[in-house]
């Protein structure tokens, strides 16, 4: 039987994730179909109640992708419930009836280098240590500059002479990434890329709104449950800041860690668990920074986000800062959505004219 | 040095360190304040302070803080991450100290165990002490003599636990965070209500602690929930030894969400029940759940044995 390795959404991180497993497996890689509402309606179906969405969510692209005849997945670990979300995830599938191996990515909190090497080194003992360091480096970087292109996207994005004009690109963008095996001709790309997306014309008034989304990792990086956020605002002409991306978990956390207790000093003592303190810094900077206003999102009953709002409420009181909070559930209205956002942006702007 | 009284909230943590921490202030010659048994006023006052979304325990841990804010020096909130190695805890654990000092204006002692930071038990405890005005050798001796009389404690509960196990009676154990399990609102009716139908009750938190790292790999290797690794052994454990399982646990309780899951998915012999509590729960639906799971026991005992007797 053919092996087809497959593994769960995230963002538009699924290519540079999938170009790695195929380099260094040799194998034949299907990541799972895109999420639409059939995969939330059978991850919902499946999956214990009070569970976070984003577990919905996995368990969703899991059934899809076994039943497109993937038998091996892949996942990641990671802090919180994360962590455990393998173990759980397997015991369902099995219940299930699918036959398939399931590999975890890392065990602990952080990633572990050696640990990853071990695991493909099972899965294909011809690879050279080599073609992984090669490889790992490659995704690295790939991850790392689709980040940085990103954020350039984000700011401008809302104002764009031409519609779709930045999407259009960074598609291209991506495939041009795709098609190299060499590390130096990727950075060049880089270098290209950036270049162009800062021609792109746009229209952009000085002092246009500026919003900062923070929130839970998934559901912030996830465009099925963000999408239409990111989206509505951009419509309305606001500028938007995002914080986390992978790189940001992958690398850019632990480095964080001691200079966001200095700064966060008046509220926080220790860590929240999870992304929770690194909220709590990012609301200080905001306001720092002078935005207009900050959103949250998080899924329903995530419980460092939980224990950390408390906290950004009180912040954002005594600092006068608007803030919205979304939490995302199964079942999501758009339409609910919109009002509060646009409600959001109506009183944005007349603060704006006050000042 | 001056006495001080010190307020322990009877929610959450209490009921796992309640002796070490009862003892170890009175050693050092101040007086604990232990709030009252939770009631509806803690869960009014809770609900108006907490998040909607967090877990009814946490509402009553902070009910409970509100309780004793205006009659104590100080209160006792400790604050975890990890208390074992490569182990974690509810991430509720690891914002305590934060988000009560944000939510009161008040004095509050705490101490913090996190072993990736090297924060031993020990040393939680040490600092504790100072805080106290204590010396470090009387703290040590304090401490030393706290853990003494906890063990002590525990191990005679321990051994009344396993000598349950040879009554004839119908046996159920009752499994879920000690917090939840002894709680006057959530954990007392139940129990009441099964003592009150000549039912013996094991509780998950009095297993033999020397076996849970065995017993929980049998079930789970993965897990790395200190407290829930608890609940898993002892539903490995006691699984052929008891007629029925109740799993208790609040609304919405993050590690149990999966905890629990895996636990139904691998127990198939033994009848098992998941009761669920949130802010707005009625007991006549629980007692009435529990009188149906109680009948399927009855009649399932009947049938292997009723013949006989």
């Amino acid at each position: 039987m053919e092996k087809i390795i497959s593994f769960p959404h995230l963002g538009d991180y699924y290519i540079p994730i999938s170009i790695f497993l195929e380099r260094t497996t040799k194998l034949k890689v299907i990541p799972s179909p895109p999420i639409t509402k059939k995969t939330i309606e059978l991850g919902a179906k499946y999956s214990p109640d009070s569970v976070c969405v984003p577990f919905k969510y996995n368990l969703g692209n899991f059934i899809e992708t076994l039943e497109n005849g993937a038998n091996i997945l892949f996942t990641a670990g990671g802090g919180c419930r994360y962590r455990y979300y393998a173990e759980v995830t397997e015991v369902i599938l099995r219940d299930l009836n699918y036959n398939f191996e399931f590999y975890k990515l890392f065990s602990g909190d952080y990633l572990n280098f050696r640990e990853v090497y071990r695991l493909f080194k099972k899965i294909n003992p011809k690879l050279s240590l080599y073609t992984f360091i090669h490889n790992a480096i490659y995704t690295i970087l790939f991850i790392w500059q689709m980040d940085k292109i990103d954020k350039i996207i984000r700011k401008n994005i809302g104002f764009e002479k031409k519609k779709k004009q930045h999407i259009t690109l960074k598609k291209e963008m991506l495939k041009k990434f795709k098609s190299t095996n060499s590390i130096l001709k990727l950075i060049l790309y880089y270098w290209k890329y950036k270049h162009l997306f800062k021609k792109i014309p746009i229209d952009k008034p000085k002092d246009c709104l500026k919003v900062g989304i923070i929130g839970e990792l998934y559901t912030a990086m996830e465009p099925f449950s963000s999408y239409f956020l990111e989206k509505e605002l951009a419509n309305m002409n606001i500028e938007i800041k995002r914080y986390t991306n992978l790189s940001y978990l992958l690398w850019q956390k632990i480095w964080l860690k001691k200079h966001m207790l200095r700064t966060t000093k008046k509220y926080c003592k220790y860590t929240l668990g999870a992304d929770g303190l690194d909220n709590v810094y990012r609301t200080i900077k905001l306001i720092n920074k002078k935005y207009d206003g900050i959103i949250h999102t998080k899924p329903f009953g995530c419980t460092p986000e939980v224990g950390a709002i408390p906290i950004i409420q009180k912040i954002c009181q005594e600092n006068n800062m608007p803030i919205l909070f979304f939490s995302y559930d199964v079942e999501n209205s758009n339409e609910g959505m919109k009002t509060r956002l646009e409600a959001f942006h109506d009183l944005l702007k007349v603060r704006r004219e006050h000042k | 040095m001056n006495h001080k009284i010190v307020g322990i909230p009877r929610a959450l943590l209490y009921y796992y360190d309640k002796d070490l921490w009862i003892e170890f202030i009175k050693k050092l010659g101040h007086t604990p304040k232990i709030s009252s048994f939770s009631n509806k006023k803690h869960l009014e006052e809770g609900q108006k302070l907490a998040n909607d979304e967090s877990c009814l325990s946490l509402k009553l841990f902070l009910g409970h803080i509100n309780e004793l804010k205006d009659e104590c020096d100080m209160i006792l909130v400790p604050r975890l991450f990890s208390i074992k190695k490569k182990e974690q805890v509810c991430t509720n654990f690891n914002c305590l100290y934060d988000l009560v000092n944000n939510l009161f204006d008040i004095n509050i002692i705490n101490y913090n165990i996190d072993l990736t930071e090297k924060e031993s038990k020990l040393m939680a405890f040490l600092k504790l002490g100072e805080i106290l005005g204590a010396s470090y050798i009387k703290s040590y001796k304090a401490y030393k003599y706290a853990e003494k009389i906890s063990l002590m404690k525990r191990k005679k509960l321990e051994q009344e636990q396993a000598e349950k196990l040879s009554t004839s009676k119908i046996k159920i154990l009752l499994a879920g965070h000690p917090y939840n399990l002894y709680d006057e609102l959530i954990g007392k009716p139940v129990c009441k209500f099964l003592s009150e139908n000549e039912i013996t009750i094991l509780y998950s938190d009095r297993i033999d602690h020397t076996k849970i790292d065995e017993e929980c790999k049998k079930l789970s290797t993965d897990i790395h929930w200190t407290h829930s690794k608890e609940v898993m052994a002892s539903i490995n454990y006691y699984q052929d030894k008891v007629d029925g399982i109740i799993l208790l646990s609040s609304f919405p309780c993050g590690p149990d969400s999966l905890s629990n899951e895996l636990i139904s998915h691998k127990i198939k012999e033994c009848p098992l029940i998941t009761l669920i509590f949130e802010d707005l729960n009625s007991e006549v639906g629980v007692i009435t759940r529990l009188e149906s799971f109680i009948d399927i026991l009855k009649t399932k005992k009947e049938k292997i044995y009723g013949k006989n007797n």
